[in-house]
């Protein structure tokens, strides 16, 4: 006679008069297959844990972002943001769909004229730019956002030592309705600030005012306050063409799209609450449509939505350690991948789905990492099927901050593949190991011997 | 080991406590366990039981069992004498 399936027993105590999940069955199914690569022979060939990118959902998810905008507005141009994930595959697929590249350090810019990106389609932000760099930047005309006064007059400085004339815009912050409100970036629009910078950039006369930038915060979930920042950037527009006839080229309304993960806390689940991009068009580009700006000189739309354009597109699977029961009578799970891999499970509930069949019957468990460290906590309590040590499981919508945010941490950096369209996997960075890292260390000669 | 004879156990995994008024749901494998333990059945006769009709390894199964127990000791549904 043929053996049952085996599953360790478990009980769940009903909580009446409450609505409950536990001991319910689930809704979800096994992921067998990603981009119908079997997860099984990935983790065979490729290791456990493994990163794993579908090219495909790169590209879809692109072409719908960008559709949601071209189907309103006329001039609209995505940059990719490099901090999100740069890879340079996944940069390349990016450019390829013909978005710009939006860096914010030395290291960035160099990623991104290295993926083959014209200097003049390089967005460069953030308060950190050396002089050399913005050297670089104003030789190749990229267009260069303004974060201060200090880097606006090096900015000048450098204008007279090069005899070249810089594009630049500013990055603006401001009150949009939400919190927190990014008001360490820029200049404030509220108080005046922002107003004052374009008055000097256009008096100066050395230097080529372009754009207007604003990035009001990550994640956000109210589309209107989109809204509120394009009619505070459209106000500056229009004033500075009624003061000198100049009209600004663009508006950079910067990332901030939430992606569908769970946050920490939330009642309910992210695919649920989050905007889509037809909402987020809708409220970024009818606040230009409807400002005093004239038809023609409507400027172009730049967006540098990172997270939302490429958390979907991204998996991590690994393999469960043990299971726990601990000391209060909870449930433990350990499993082979940690916060050193997933960064963003300090803000998302990421969903960990079991990589073969299970039954309908589900167990609240904590999920930890392996890092011997008490912040090593992938999900704090979650309602989870039945797994065992060895089982495989998908960590699905991880593909942004965390392959770039991600730590050497007590272990080292495992592979990452990408699927084509076609279904063929590919190896897009090496697995890191020992000898990577001994590369950077030097020993001193009293230290060769250690007896 | 005091198991309480009032249990209620159905067998699409249900499990009510008369004594407390608790309700509590199972698996499978955890009915039979249960099931096990209120017509008395010993611990060596339960793996057994189990381990002949389950694809798994003896170790799995004792480690399981005893987890179990202690899940039912917390929530009261057995008790050490
Ligand atoms: C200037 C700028 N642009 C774009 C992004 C991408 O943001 P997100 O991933 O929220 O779309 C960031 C991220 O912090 C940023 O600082």
């Amino acid at each position: 006679m043929k053996k049952l399936a085996y599953e360790r027993p478990i009980i769940n105590k009903l909580n009446t008069g409450m609505p409950n999940k536990f001991g319910m069955k689930t809704e979800y199914l096994p992921i067998t297959h990603i981009d119908e690569v079997s997860v099984k022979e990935i983790i065979e060939k490729h290791g456990s844990p493994v990163y794993v990118l579908s090219e495909k959902n790169i590209r879809a998810t692109y072409r719908k972002a960008k559709k949601s905008f071209t189907t309103r507005y006329p001039k609209v141009q995505f940059a990719w943001s490099y901090k999100t994930n740069y890879l340079n595959a996944v940069c390349r697929v990016f450019h390829q769909e013909g978005s710009w590249a939006e860096v914010v350090s030395g290291f960035e810019y160099n990623k991104a004229i290295a993926n083959g990106i014209s200097g003049d389609h390089i967005i460069f932000n953030g308060p950190d730019k050396s002089v050399s760099y913005l050297t670089t930047a104003i030789n190749n005309g990229s267009l260069i956002h303004i974060d201060n006064y200090d880097e606006l007059y090096t900015i000048i400085d450098l204008t007279e030592k090069l005899e070249k004339t810089p594009k630049v815009a500013i990055r603006v912050n401001m009150d949009t309705g939400i919190f927190p409100q990014w008001s360490r970036f820029g200049f404030n629009y509220d108080n005046g600030e922002a107003w004052d910078a374009l008055n000097r950039i256009l008096i100066n006369g050395n230097l080529e005012l372009v754009g207007l930038h604003a990035h009001i915060g990550t994640y956000i979930l109210t589309a209107t306050a989109y809204t509120v920042a394009g009619t505070k950037l459209a106000d500056l527009a229009t004033r500075v063409k009624e003061k000198y006839n100049y009209v600004i080229q663009y508006i950079d309304f910067g990332g901030g799209f939430a992606s569908k993960n769970t946050l920490i806390g939330a009642y309910l689940p992210g695919t649920d609450t989050c905007p889509t991009f037809d909402d987020y068009a809708e409220a970024i580009t009818s606040s230009i449509i409807n400002s005093n700006i004239k038809p023609e000189d409507f400027p172009t739309i730049i967006l540098e939505s990172g997270r939302a354009l490429i958390d979907d597109a991204g998996y991590i699977l690994g393999t469960v350690l043990a299971n726990k029961r601990l000391a209060d009578g909870s449930r433990s799970m350990v499993i082979n991948v940690g916060v050193n891999l997933l960064f963003t499970s300090f803000w998302y509930e990421h969903k960990i789905t079991p990589a073969q069949k299970f039954s309908p019957y589900t167990e609240h468990t904590s999920v930890y990492g392996p890092l011997c460290m008490n912040i090593d906590v992938i999900r704090k309590s979650a309602d989870l099927p039945i797994m065992k040590k060895g089982d495989n499981f998908v960590i699905s919508r991880v593909g942004a901050y965390n392959m770039t945010q991600w730590m050497q941490f007590i272990t080292l950096r495992p592979r990452i593949v990408m699927i084509d369209p076609g279904g063929k996997v590919h190896v897009i960075r090496e697995a890191e190991t020992n000898k990577d890292f001994d590369l950077f260390e030097k020993i001193p000669d009293y230290l060769t011997k250690i007896n | 080991m005091n198991i309480n004879k009032n249990l209620a156990i159905s067998e699409n995994g249900f499990v009510f406590d008369p004594n407390t008024g608790e309700s509590f749901s199972l698996n499978p494998v955890g009915v039979e366990i249960l099931s096990y333990l209120k017509s008395n059945m010993s611990k060596d006769k339960i793996v057994k039981t189990l381990l002949k009709k389950y694809d798994t390894d003896e170790i799995t199964i004792e480690k399981n069992y005893l987890e179990f127990l202690t899940m039912l000791r917390e929530y009261r549904l057995i008790e050490n004498e």
